[in-house]
């Protein structure tokens, strides 16, 4: 069998069971939510309106957007009642997830159960009235059995939602079928990407079947129904969640970026954590915001991130000092203003630079970002997904006066891809990217220093900053990866060609770190 | 001889527009134990309204009603309600329940005893003349007859005093009309019951009830037997309404003695 198949099935224990766990918990946090709101809609019209109009309109946040928003909300929140309950909320991670997807769910079940309650005879009401029935025996007895069937089929399209939506939540740190999908999608893993899919779409039509059974069983009044539904819902939800009884102590919780180089990184910071006898697990495809605040609030433990990075998004510098001199003052600026320790530099730089194809290039007459900049206006220009909104882009603009004819955004493997087709001229690309050699592309010179020097540096929460363990399973990748190393592997899983995981790339790193390179290290 | 009355609606008055125009105005009934009265009026003249101000399914604004002297406002309205028979145009079976669970809803509601309600539900259906293998079925399996047959069970299921009915007969056809309001009025006496009952047929009225409340613009015009307001020419308007059943009788025995000559 394709190794890839048995990577994926090795991890569906647990994927599924985060999956279910999250999708779960939020699709009954929403039930019990939107069904009392509902009750609320319909004995009060007056509220009706707002209700389902609030509901309505965080259905129009895109799913992403809603879980990144939740990020920072929690941090806020979690800044606010930190004094109060000697604690801070997790903001990264199940709790935003559930949240968000819960909020997302009510919709679908708080209008269903709106119609299913409004839906019901007004003879019937007047009937049940009369008999001498009060309100709440009224709801219990007539209203909710009436209203059951179209208020299933509201949590049924919740059911389904939750659970697509779900696969979102790997973007915040939470693992799920969607782990598959993101590195599937970074590392050309096409397998895993489909695996992941047909794995979130497999459970939704389970439940949405099952849910089904129990919605036949309203409709009908067969009780049978309604017991076999529910029963299989149990049973399966169980069985999904065993593998977290009794699963691995917590760990380490390494995080990653979403591109290829983060996900081996992170996988070799666990391979030599697991070395030491520790546990770890990753929290991967984050983005370069959250990562660091995650890691300074601790939610994270340790990862990689690069030192040009830093100095523009985090410290909000523009100049651009030598890099030792830049190392230094971060790693006094981190630790004085988050209690982040810079452990060491990895001994690489993943830079952001401009690359064409070199014969592109040629035909143009460019070599430098100078002269690059003459042929803007009649050139494409293709970026990864976070380039133009960051600081690196507005300075890179300002030095040289960049202005270009298109300005593309992409996710990096389709970005390459894109470069290759001749969709765009000119891409932001990764000085540590195999690709960079492996398709012949030129980097061009940046003779204004516009851009920053992007050593790949380990930092560590401040939680774990005094942890003996950590410290010695990292020493050795100090100064240990050469940027050649580091292209070789990142090509043996973004070539499109015989690609292999992560984790394997990552013990081809742990078999051939290096004598200690000479670049700078933070003191 | 006279007692005093078993239900008393005492100046009653309500407005739903609050208080431009009154749906009832000032009414005052007053019905002995063991009576039938029949309330008529064309449409909108409030007696529907005056109907449910008896079991609180609406609130008077002003006035009072008091059942065997005691104001049913003092009554929680469920409370009251699981007293008082109640039967109405729209039927309103619950049908997510069987007809044996649909007719013993306010039994249990009062907490009787499980035996206790199947042996009633069984003893009403009989009552109502409905096999005992309907018990069983669910309401969207029988016919409109037999479903007002239900509802009426329901209403006596609990063994109210008191039975109100608002156009009960309503939307069934003419022949079962009259099959089930004869056989009501013969459990009415069967059973001693008080019952009230808002149509706007006046023929029905004249037929099954000892006494007629005839209501106009919100107000009782007139109340007496119905063979004093047949005969009655104190109201124009009341007399022209009384005088429907004897014209719509007379021109149907013209229409008979025409037939019969055209035969002949």
């Amino acid at each position: 069998m394709d190794e890839r198949i048995t990577d994926a099935v090795r991890v569906l224990p647990y994927y599924l069971s985060q999956h279910v766990l999250l999708s779960a918990c939020a699709l009954v946090l929403a039930v019990v939510l939107g069904l009392p709101l509902a009750v609320l809609a319909v004995r009060h019209p007056r509220l009706r309106w707002p209700l389902l109009t609030a509901a309505a309109l965080i259905q129009t946040i895109p799913g992403l957007a809603l879980l990144a928003l939740f990020y920072p909300l929690l941090l806020g929140l979690s800044a606010l009642v930190a004094p109060l309950v000697g604690g801070s909320l997790p903001a990264l991670g199940f709790l935003p997830s559930v949240l968000a997807l819960t909020l997302y769910a009510v919709l679908p079940i708080l209008r269903n159960a709106v119609a299913g309650l409004s839906g019901v005879n007004a003879d019937v009401i007047e009937a049940a009235n009369a008999v001498g029935m009060t309100r709440r025996q009224r709801l219990l007895r007539i209203e909710a059995p009436l209203a059951a069937p179209v208020a299933m089929a509201g949590i049924r399209t919740a059911a389904v939602w939750t659970i697509g939506g779900a696969t979102l939540s790997t973007v915040v740190g939470q693992t799920s079928l969607g782990n598959y999908i993101f590195s599937g999608l970074q590392t050309e893993n096409w397998i895993f990407v489909l695996f992941g899919c047909a794995a979130a779409a497999a459970l939704a039509l389970v439940t949405d079947q099952l849910l089904g059974l129990i919605e036949v069983g309203a409709t009908r009044r067969n009780g049978w129904r309604i017991l076999a539904g529910l029963a299989g819902l149990a049973v399966g939800t169980a069985a999904a969640l065993m593998p977290l009884l009794g699963g691995p102590a917590r760990g380490y919780v390494i995080g990653a970026k979403n591109f290829s180089e983060q996900f081996i990184l992170a996988e070799l910071i666990a391979e030599r954590l697991e070395r030491e006898g520790a546990t770890a697990q990753l929290r991967e495809g984050l983005g370069s915001a959250v990562i660091f605040r995650a890691l300074a609030s601790g939610d994270i433990d340790v990862y990689v991130d690069y030192s040009g990075t830093l100095w523009t998004n985090v410290m909000g510098r523009h100049d651009v000092p030598p890099r030792e001199a830049m190392l230094r003052d971060l790693s006094r600026w981190l630790a004085e203003h988050y209690h982040v320790e810079v452990l060491g530099a990895l001994g690489f730089e993943n830079a952001y630079v401009l690359a064409m194809r070199r014969e592109r290039a040629s035909a143009l007459g460019v070599t430098t970002i100078a002269e690059l900049a003459r042929q803007a206006p009649q050139l494409a220009f293709g970026s990864d997904l976070e380039f133009l909104s960051r600081p690196e882009w507005s300075a890179l603009r300002g030095a040289y006066a960049l202005n270009f004819r298109a300005e593309r955004s992409y996710s990096p493997t389709f970005m390459y891809r894109a470069l290759a087709a001749g969709d765009v001229d000119v891409i932001s690309a990764f000085s540590s990217d195999g690709r960079i050699a492996a398709q012949d592309l030129l980097v061009l010179d940046d003779p204004r220093h516009a851009i920053p020097a992007y050593d790949a540096l380990i930092l560590i929460s401040p939680r774990r900053s005094a942890d003996p363990v950590l410290r010695r399973a990292l020493a050795p990748l100090i100064g240990a990866i050469p940027v050649e190393r580091m292209r070789e592997a990142n090509l043996m899983v973004d070539r499109s060609t015989n690609p292999v995981t992560p984790g394997e790339a990552a013990r081809f790193l742990a078999g051939r770190l290096g004598p200690k390179a000479a670049g700078p290290q933070p003191p | 001889m006279s007692a005093a009355p078993l239900i008393e609606i005492d100046k009653v008055s309500k407005s739903f527009d609050g208080g431009r125009s009154f749906a009832v105005r000032e009414a005052s009934v007053a019905v002995r134990a063991g009576a039938f009265v029949a309330m008529v009026g064309a449409s909108g003249s409030g007696k529907t309204t005056t109907l449910k101000t008896i079991n609180r399914l609406i609130e008077p604004d002003s006035g009072e009603i008091r059942i065997e002297g005691m104001p049913v406002a003092e009554i929680e309205g469920p409370v009251l309600r699981r007293r008082i028979g109640y039967v109405f145009q729209g039927i309103g079976l619950f049908p997510h329940l069987r007809i044996g669970e649909n007719i013993g809803i306010t039994p249990q509601l009062l907490g009787w005893p499980t035996a206790a309600i199947a042996e009633r539900t069984r003893e009403v259906l009989a009552l109502v003349g409905l096999p005992e293998a309907y018990l069983a079925r669910f309401p969207d399996a029988l016919s409109g007859g037999e479903r007002q047959r239900v509802a009426v069970a329901r209403a006596l299921a609990a063994r109210p005093r008191i039975v109100l009915m608002d156009e009960p007969f309503g939307q069934l056809d003419p022949v079962t009309r009259d099959a089930i309001g004869s056989a009501y009025r013969a459990l009415h006496d069967q059973l001693g019951l008080t019952t009230i009952m808002v149509t706007h047929d006046v023929q029905e009225a004249v037929l099954l009830a000892d006494q007629i409340v005839v209501m106009a613009a919100g107000r009782v015009a007139a109340h007496d037997t119905p063979r004093a307001l047949m005969a009655s020419r104190a109201d124009p308007d009341v007399s022209a309404l009384m005088a429907m059943p004897r014209r719509q009788a007379e021109r149907v025995r013209a229409v008979l003695s025409d037939a019969g000559n055209g035969d002949g």
